[in-house]
């Protein structure tokens, strides 16, 4: 209950500062406006406002406060603006509208889905190579760690030309970025997990005249569960990013990524902020299911800490 | 009442290749172990004790001379599952019950679901842990633990049990109470045992031969045939003829000990 507590003071501690930072960030533009509509506003002139301390125009004109958590188009929209649009366009808009964040989601969500499975699929066959065979640890491995140093933001358009040129296209090249991001936690994970088994477990199983299948199903494998859970999670939250920065370079009309892009380009701000925070809580979500999904596992295992 | 030689070396030389040059684990190393004995290898740490077991069990290989266990070499006998070996730790998959722990090595060799059932209850009883089956490893303690890794060695049936310091991490109560559980064991199954330990009184408790082994080379300086009689109450540790055992024992350790 008291953890409780402290949890809601954090949150109401970052909701006011959100509050009290929309004030220097859009007074500005609030007092531009009002004075367009006829208000008198000290000083006058945008010019002479320009290069003024924002929080003493805020200290000069506070009857433009509550404006600057109503704007139109804030340069930081106030807390519940966001809420308000991300209700409108989820609860309030059938999900076959092309504004509805439902739609959206899902459009990033299935191609999140897509690239985590194949990025996962591949992550585990590259680690058991890995573990297998000391060529593969030694020519895999660098390449796998290489691959990650390079802005995915500046690959993503290159694999969605190439792809495009072969005739790929749809869902599939944004899974395959999806699947390229979320591989490595998968192989790194996965490897220290099938090493985890002690030189005395392997040594038991070498008593046993155990052929290297059996090793690997009874022990190496179950021994790697934990570890491919901790790698899971953070591969689900790099497949989404990976899905909306492949829909980004694109000029894609539906998903969270073409979502942010339209709202920057015509500068609806709070429409991008509802799409960031749509995209936090499905990273939230899978996070919070794939937790769940390991709970359930390793209690069956006999491994719950 | 050594019949028939169960395991037998001959000049075994075991060297390491470390990277501060070659170490020899084993040198000249000469002994015979019959059907049914209980052989305990006793010496300080680096004397190669465990080493040695490790070569009966072909985890490794001798660098000179040779070993025969059941009359063929250990990688044969280790192909033909000659042996169960238990080790310091219980090393129990943490993911599995305690008896599907010891159905592990029976899954490996291909034992029949009903044979496994069968053998599964058969040693849980030996090891006195009837009713621990669907448990798991965390919720018993360190000694019933050890008590259901020796269940796992015995359940395929190996007439060679080899344990290297089985007891080593566990309290002196305990140790004592899996002492005398061990012999009992030894007795119903008529098995042969090779047993490292650390200590004298467990040694000297135990076998009926005990190998005393030095460091520096590793080597055996001494064998010692026990006169004590086959059945051993724990009390038989305060008569005259035990600590007699056991002052050889200790004599024995202190010649081999250079103390460098």
């Amino acid at each position: 209950m008291r953890s409780v507590l402290a949890v809601l003071t954090v949150v109401a501690a970052i909701v006011a500062i959100w509050y009290a930072a929309c004030l220097p960030m859009n007074i500005k533009g609030v007092l531009t406006e009002a004075e367009r509509a006829g208000a008198v506003v000290s000083p006058e002139g945008a010019a002479a406002r320009r290069a003024m301390s924002p929080w003493a125009l805020v200290a000069r004109n506070g009857f433009a406060i509550p404006a600057t958590w109503e704007q139109e188009r804030p340069r930081l929209p106030a807390p519940h603006q966001v809420a308000v649009e991300l209700w409108q366009t989820t609860v309030n808009k059938k999900i076959t509208s092309k504004r509805s964040l439902v739609y959206h989601g899902w459009v990033t969500l299935s191609a999140t889905l897509l690239g985590f499975a194949i990025g996962t699929g591949l992550g585990i066959l590259l680690a058991v190579g890995i573990v297998h065979s000391r060529v593969m640890d030694m020519s895999v491995m660098p390449w796998a760690i290489v691959s990650q140093t390079i802005p995915i933001i500046a690959l993503a358009p290159m694999i969605i030309v190439v792809l495009y040129s072969v005739g790929v296209q749809g869902i599939i090249p944004k899974a395959v970025i999806s699947a390229y991001l979320s591989f490595f936690p998968v192989v790194v994970g996965m490897v220290k997990g099938l090493r985890s088994p002690g030189p005395m477990q392997l040594d038991l199983l070498k008593t046993y005249f155990a052929s290297g299948g059996q090793v690997f199903w009874k022990l190496r494998l179950p021994a790697s569960m934990p570890y491919l859970f901790a790698s899971l999670k953070i591969g689900i939250a790099a497949s989404l990013v990976g899905a909306i920065v492949g829909e980004l370079p694109t000029g894609a009309v539906a998903g969270l990524g073409a979502r942010l892009l339209a709202g920057s380009y015509y500068g609806q701000t709070v429409q991008i902020w509802a799409a960031l925070f749509a995209a936090a809580i499905l990273a939230a979500c899978l996070v919070g299911l794939l937790g769940l999904i390991e709970r359930v596992t390793l209690k069956r295992m006999g491994m719950a800490a | 009442m050594n019949t028939e030689a169960v395991i037998e070396a001959r000049d075994l030389n075991l060297t390491f290749q470390t990277n501060d040059g070659p170490v020899q684990a084993l040198k000249d190393v000469n002994l015979t172990i019959g059907k049914g004995d209980f052989v305990s290898f006793i010496g300080p740490s680096g004397c190669g004790k465990t080493t040695f077991l490790r070569v009966m069990a072909a985890l490794e290989h001798p660098t000179g001379g040779s070993i025969t266990v059941n009359g063929m070499s250990p990688d044969e006998a280790r192909r033909n599952r000659a042996y169960g070996y238990v080790f310091q730790a219980a090393g129990l998959y943490p993911w599995r019950t305690i008896a599907r722990n010891i159905k592990l090595p029976l899954e490996i060799m291909g034992y029949s679901k009903a044979d496994q059932e069968e053998r599964v209850n058969r040693v849980l009883q030996l090891v006195d842990l009837e009713g621990f089956g669907s448990k798991y490893p965390w919720q018993l303690s360190g000694g019933m633990q050890q008590r259901a890794s020796i269940a796992r060695a015995l359940a395929f049936d190996a007439d060679i049990l080899l344990m290297d310091e089985p007891f080593g991490a566990l309290d002196e109560i305990v140790r004592d109470h899996l002492n005398e559980q061990l012999l009992k064991l030894w007795a119903r199954t008529n098995k042969t045992i090779g047993f490292v330990t650390h200590s004298i009184p467990e040694a000297v408790y135990l076998s009926t031969k005990i190998v005393v082994m030095s460091p520096r080379p590793g080597r055996i300086t001494d064998v010692i045939d026990s006169p004590l009689p086959a059945e051993r109450p724990l009390d038989i540790r305060d008569t005259p003829e035990f600590l007699e055992v056991a002052h050889r024992v200790r004599e024995g350790l202190r010649a081999g000990h250079s103390y460098d």
